[in-house]
């Protein structure tokens, strides 16, 4: 629905070797219902939607496998490490995702504390070290430190994803700096993963320059999903769209936009 | 007749019929063997070996799906 010159000139976002029309991410969690969820993917305009690995319900009494509501042939689906805390415990989901069939993308998360959801980057790059030499494409999920960045894209992951605050906060992003800094400094894609909470968000996030930006909660949580999810798709193309255009220079006085010159006496 | 075996299957105590395979163990459990990733005693279990390898007792099996997530 995009047609700004800037965009469609912008160069392609591809991750470890697939290149992808939309810089939008979804993930599939927390929905009130899966129709919901359908609809707001589709709003969203995302080709990506994340998935968890679960124990399959046994007694069959609830849930069905997420792939009933989501079409493979439309969506590319990445598959998490979500609500693993320790490197031996994400080498097991990511390896069961694979086994899964759709594709060796994993995104890799290893949690480090139960209250904020902080990834523990000593796990996370444990992780990614095994999980590249196994082949996977690892979009590793991370902190907004520079060093730890440069760790993961040096372990040979596809991408690396800095949070904009922690997972399910809807705080925005806290740190506008070091995301620059990840961005400028990394030579694989930076995706912003976790802590979008509105359409604004993700246009500030989108001008730091970053490639694209992963949310679930901002949408899923929202009272009415759908109509975010078309939000967040018009805010990161404006986000993307005011990046490529370069903004002003800040300044701390003000500058008149009109003549100075041809005021009467 | 009242031979059966224990295993453990998602975490949970089942008696099954001695020498089932994990593919008879998903039909009986009514699962779609391209529908779920079979992990046997931690070791994944590829579909086309599903029908190869038979369940011993106290055996710890994990059948998992793609679920919704962020």
């Amino acid at each position: 629905m995009t047609t700004a010159v800037d965009l469609v000139r912008d160069a392609p976002f591809t991750i470890g070797g697939r290149t992808f029309q939309s810089r939008l991410m979804v993930g599939t969690g927390k929905y009130p219902d899966h129709e919901t969820m359908t609809r707001a993917i589709e709003a969203s305009g995302a080709e990506v939607v994340t998935v968890a690995v679960r124990r399959v319900d046994l007694d069959r009494s609830k849930q069905a496998s997420v792939l009933h509501y989501l079409d493979p042939k439309r969506l590319f689906l990445l598959a998490n490490t979500a609500g693993c805390y320790t490197a031996a415990d994400a080498i097991r989901y990511a390896r069961l995702a694979r086994e899964a069939g759709f594709n060796d993308f994993v995104k890799l998360e290893v949690i480090g504390d139960e209250e904020t959801l902080l990834p523990d980057v000593r796990g996370l790059l444990e992780a990614a070290t095994v999980l590249v030499k196994e082949g996977f494409k690892v979009l590793a999920y991370t902190n907004e430190d520079l060093v730890t960045a440069l760790r993961l894209e040096d372990a040979g992951c596809a991408a690396v994803m800095p949070l904009a605050s922690p997972i399910g906060s809807g705080l925005g992003l806290l740190n506008p700096f070091s995301v620059r800094t990840i961005k400028r400094r990394l030579r694989v894609p930076v995706v912003v993963d976790a802590g979008v909470g509105t359409a604004s968000d993700a246009c500030v996030t989108m001008e730091q320059g970053v490639d694209g930006i992963l949310m679930n909660t901002a949408i899923a949580a929202a009272q009415d999903p759908v109509a975010m999810a078309h939000a967040m798709r018009l805010a990161v193309d404006a986000g993307r769209a005011a990046f490529l255009a370069g903004r002003m220079p800040r300044r701390d006085v003000a500058m008149p936009s009109s003549p100075l010159e041809g005021m009467l006496d | 007749m009242t031979d059966t075996i224990e295993v453990v299957v998602n975490g949970e105590r089942r008696a099954i019929a001695p020498g089932v395979t994990l593919l008879e163990l998903l039909d009986e459990l009514a699962l779609d063997p391209r529908a779920v990733v079979v992990e046997h005693n931690r070791r994944i279990v590829r579909r086309p070996s599903l029908a190869a390898v038979r369940v011993a007792p106290g055996d710890a099996i994990e059948l998992v799906h793609f679920v919704g997530g962020g």
